[in-house]
């Protein structure tokens, strides 16, 4: 019924997902992280699991990208690349 | 995360921001039994709320919404509200959970359900909220605290 809307989710989440799993800077994975996770809860949202898609969005972008941030504020990048 | 880079916008849109969201976690919570949503995903929108404060405003200040030393008790009593009305029901010659056996007078059936189910879902939103705060709380002291 939304075959475009699905179309162009799924093509967004895989180009997030892409581009999280490229990325240099662990900062900006992390936020990417997020839009993949905000992007998948979307996804739930098309195909009609609201109760999973209301989970996925305030758990996936609120609470594991917070903890995610805090983990990298703690940690170093020890090797040079 | 230091003290040295407080923004000002940051702090007065999160400010802005946090009862309203804690509000709508409020109506989530209420709310689960007739729509989508429930215990679990207003607890953690609440937790999502006071994480927000913690990281703008800073540990001290959002101290005076939820301190730090509140985890474990909070957690601990959204457990028990969550384990001891199953527990009720059964002594009351029910089994687990089984709501219309709670002690309340005056009530229908239905209604003894749905009272049932929002005592579930305030605990499990106690609970949710408390756990994730210590969680951050937590790694925030780093290894080596207590």
């Amino acid at each position: 019924m939304y075959l475009g809307l699905e179309t162009t989710l799924g093509v967004l989440l895989l180009a997030s997902a892409l581009i999280a799993l490229r990325l240099k800077n662990l900062l900006a994975a992390a936020v990417t992280l997020s839009v993949f996770s905000f992007i998948s809860a979307l996804i739930y949202l098309v195909m009609g699991a609201v109760d999973v898609a209301f989970t996925e969005a305030v758990v996936g972008a609120g609470i594991t990208g917070v903890l995610f941030i805090v983990v990298l504020f703690h940690t170093s990048r020890r090797s040079i690349d | 995360m230091t003290s040295s880079s407080r923004n000002p916008i940051l702090i007065t849109a999160s400010r802005l921001l946090a009862p309203f969201i804690q509000l709508f976690a409020l109506y989530v919570i209420f709310h689960g039994h007739f729509g989508p949503g429930g215990g679990f995903q207003g607890g953690a929108m609440l937790a999502a709320s006071i994480l927000m404060l913690r990281l703008s405003v800073g540990a001290e200040r959002s101290e005076l919404k939820f301190r730090k030393s509140w985890g474990t008790p909070v957690g601990a009593l959204g457990a028990l509200i969550f384990a001891g009305t199953g527990l009720l029901t059964l002594l009351l010659g029910g089994r687990f959970l089984e709501y219309h056996y709670l002690p309340f007078p005056d009530l229908s059936r239905a209604d003894l359900h749905s009272a049932g189910i929002l005592l579930i879902e305030v605990g499990v939103s106690l609970a949710v909220m408390a756990v994730l705060v210590a969680i951050y709380d937590d790694i925030m002291e780093g290894p080596g605290g207590n």
